[in-house]
């Protein structure tokens, strides 16, 4: 006591007492790592403006995605010879705005995102509770499932899926999930083994807790850190994804715009109209790239390994 | 050692009958009777439906179905293409190899690229280096691979004309199906020039298909790297004064590759199969162009046959990196 008493007074000048600084709020520590990450930070501006995009498509978009102007086939981009300022980034083949085919097209990608990963998130989780908590037979049989679907590239499976149901943008939807559940799967999973033979589980059993509670109420808050950040890269595959599918013929048909059909018969015009290749790709990547780089940053942030 | 390997072939069995049980069922899910699917829209009479049926053994019980059905895949036999009428597994072994050829040098292109970038960026770690390494290979992991290859193709083929579009060589060489992998057929033939055309038909699609496994490897080679130069065996090799370039080849490139073999091992199963959209893309003809035509045309055969090869090839390219790893890692190999 009294040691620690001399060692004060030596440090501090002034006598008075040096508060303990305010233990911040788990949310203000993790705001505190992924702010001071650029590139994450980045990512995040770029998703709240795609998100905002496809929200307000309708009053941000100059045109209506689907209007075709017989007078301005294949027009330029604005600043380049030719263009025209009410058409920014040009248009297609039939005359259509393809800002415009763009910024509806978000409403799409973003759609499909939140869906597909939704939906394989909810599988996920539950499959990877169940295995992970009760382990044994049932434990080999999800997992072995799980295997044969890793063993398998997932745009293949995602098409051959696609196959047997008939294109269109829910069942791509649907396959893209059916694809990225795996991940999730595994995740959950093995969290949840690490959390089983944590004392807090185990006093919680002895309470009484039931399975489910245990599962749902112990167990999976404390396994959300990983599937967090699985589940923004998962964004970013399921939109890749679904822009394939749609290059492919096997997504969004047609007249929707969608960002992987505006591609679909781009091949013909690589000879004599750039901006119907480029743009459309473009958003494509720069999508991706925002979520994957906010990915990154969430990982970093959240994963306390790294933080140390 | 020998417990290891016998150990890890025993999980692929399951594996197999499930993906088996997989292609099984998918033609079965397929809305319709498989017959009137098989049959087009001609359709077929009651009598010759009954007969398809019987041949077909569509009449038997499922599992028994199931039996023939992989009695038949371990003899090799995966059906008749609707369309060709040709075996589909001798289809396959036609374009097989030149999907091996495209992703070998994909995998060439990625190595060349990827590894001394991922070493470069760890040792530079901070500086202006490593963060635009960063930066390119984020970017090149979240490429959209179709749009990549009309990118390339808009600038190197239509605008600078250095290398052509699409196909495996000019249509003016006729060159004799020796190996099946063109750039070893042109070499052996007479034709002048056919080499070259080979080589330059490649360029393009090695690049495009190279791109996301040569994002992998550089992150991967350069996180394996950090680790490694921060082990206490590196200090001690500096202390002793050997020359900065031997530490890093040497002592500690050695240990950061382990984990890196295993990426690249598993990109390769990746890339043989997965070539689909870059195929498709450059026109070229291998098993990923030949899935999606098939199921353009509703060559159920085909698909179900082709998931099964492709599957299996990516379990075995797997086995085979585990395997590996298990010789160059001891402690993979006696844990558990």
């Amino acid at each position: 006591m009294t040691i620690q008493t001399t060692s004060t007074t030596k440090t501090s000048t002034d006598n008075s007492l040096v508060s303990a600084p305010v233990p911040m709020t788990p949310f203000q520590e993790f705001w505190h790592y992924f702010s001071s990450n650029k590139g994450a930070l980045g990512g995040l501006i770029v998703i709240a403006l795609i998100f905002f995009m496809a929200i307000f498509a309708n009053f941000v978009a100059p045109h209506s995605p689907s209007d075709q102007y017989r007078d301005a086939l294949l027009l330029p981009p604005a600043w380049l010879e030719g263009g025209n300022w009410s058409f920014v980034l040009g248009t297609d083949d039939v005359g259509r705005d393809i800002l415009s085919r763009l910024i509806y097209g978000s409403r799409l990608s973003i759609a499909v995102g939140i869906v597909a990963v939704t939906a394989s998130l909810i599988m996920g989780i539950l499959l990877g509770l169940v295995a992970g908590y009760f382990k044994g037979l049932i434990d080999t049989a999800i997992m072995r499932i799980v295997d044969i679907m890793l063993a398998m590239p997932s745009l293949l499976l995602a098409i051959a899926i696609v196959a047997i149901l008939g294109p269109s943008i829910v069942n791509a939807a649907l396959a893209i999930s059916i694809v990225s559940l795996p991940h999730y799967v595994r995740l959950t999973r093995a969290a949840t083994m690490a959390e089983m033979s944590r004392d807090y589980v185990t006093s919680s059993r002895v309470i009484g807790a039931s399975p489910l509670r245990l599962m749902f109420v112990c167990i999976l808050p404390n396994c959300l850190a990983p599937l967090i950040v699985q589940a923004t890269l998962g964004f970013s595959s399921a939109i890749l994804d679904m822009a394939a599918l749609g290059f492919l013929g096997l997504g969004a048909q047609p007249p929707t715009p969608e960002w992987g059909s505006m591609l679909a018969n781009a091949l013909q015009f690589v000879q004599r109209a750039w901006w119907v290749v480029t743009f459309p790709g473009l958003i494509i990547l720069i999508t991706v790239l925002a979520f994957n780089l906010m990915g990154d940053g969430l990982r970093d942030a959240l994963d306390p390994k790294l933080k140390q | 050692m020998f417990q290891f390997i016998f150990r890890r072939l025993s999980l692929v069995i399951p594996t197999f009958i499930g993906i088996t049980l997989l292609t099984f069922t998918l033609i079965r899910l397929i809305p319709g009777d498989p017959i009137d699917v098989m049959a087009g829209e001609r359709g077929v009479s009651p009598e010759r439906h009954a007969e398809l049926s019987a041949q077909l053994g569509f009449d038997q019980p499922l599992y028994i179905q199931y039996f023939r059905y992989v009695t038949g895949v371990l003899q090799g036999d995966l059906g008749n293409s609707l369309v060709t009428k040709e075996p589909v597994m001798s289809e396959f072994l036609t374009l097989f190899p030149a999907t091996i050829e495209l992703a070998l040098c994909a995998v060439i292109f990625a190595i060349s690229i990827g590894l001394p970038a991922g070493i470069f960026a760890a040792v530079k770690r901070g500086t202006i280096v490593d963060h635009s390494v960063m930066t390119f290979s984020l970017t090149g992991y979240s490429m959209p691979v179709f749009w990549w290859a009309l990118l390339l193709m808009l600038v190197f083929s239509v605008n600078l004309g250095w290398t052509p579009v699409s196909g495996r060589i000019d249509v003016t060489y006729w060159i004799d199906d020796v190996t099946g992998f063109m750039l070893i057929d042109t070499f052996l033939s007479d034709e002048e020039g056919a080499f070259a055309s080979a080589v330059s038909h490649l360029i393009l699609p090695s690049i495009v298909l190279g791109t996301i496994p040569m994002a992998v490897i550089a992150r991967m080679t350069r996180s394996s790297m950090l680790e490694v130069l921060s082990e206490d065996y590196i200090r001690t090799a500096r202390a002793k004064g050997i020359a900065p370039w031997r530490v890093i080849v040497i002592h500690a490139l050695r240990n950061a590759l382990i984990p890196v073999i295993t990426v690249i091992g598993l990109q390769v199963g990746i890339l043989l199969s997965g070539a689909i959209l870059t195929e498709t893309v450059f026109a070229w003809p291998g098993v990923g162009k030949w899935l999606i035509e098939s199921i353009g045309r509703r060559d159920y055969p085909v698909v179900q046959g082709g998931i099964l090869i492709v599957a299996c090839i990516i379990i075995f390219v797997n086995l085979m990196v585990d395997i590996t790893y298990g010789i160059i890692n001891p402690r993979i190999r006696h844990s558990r």
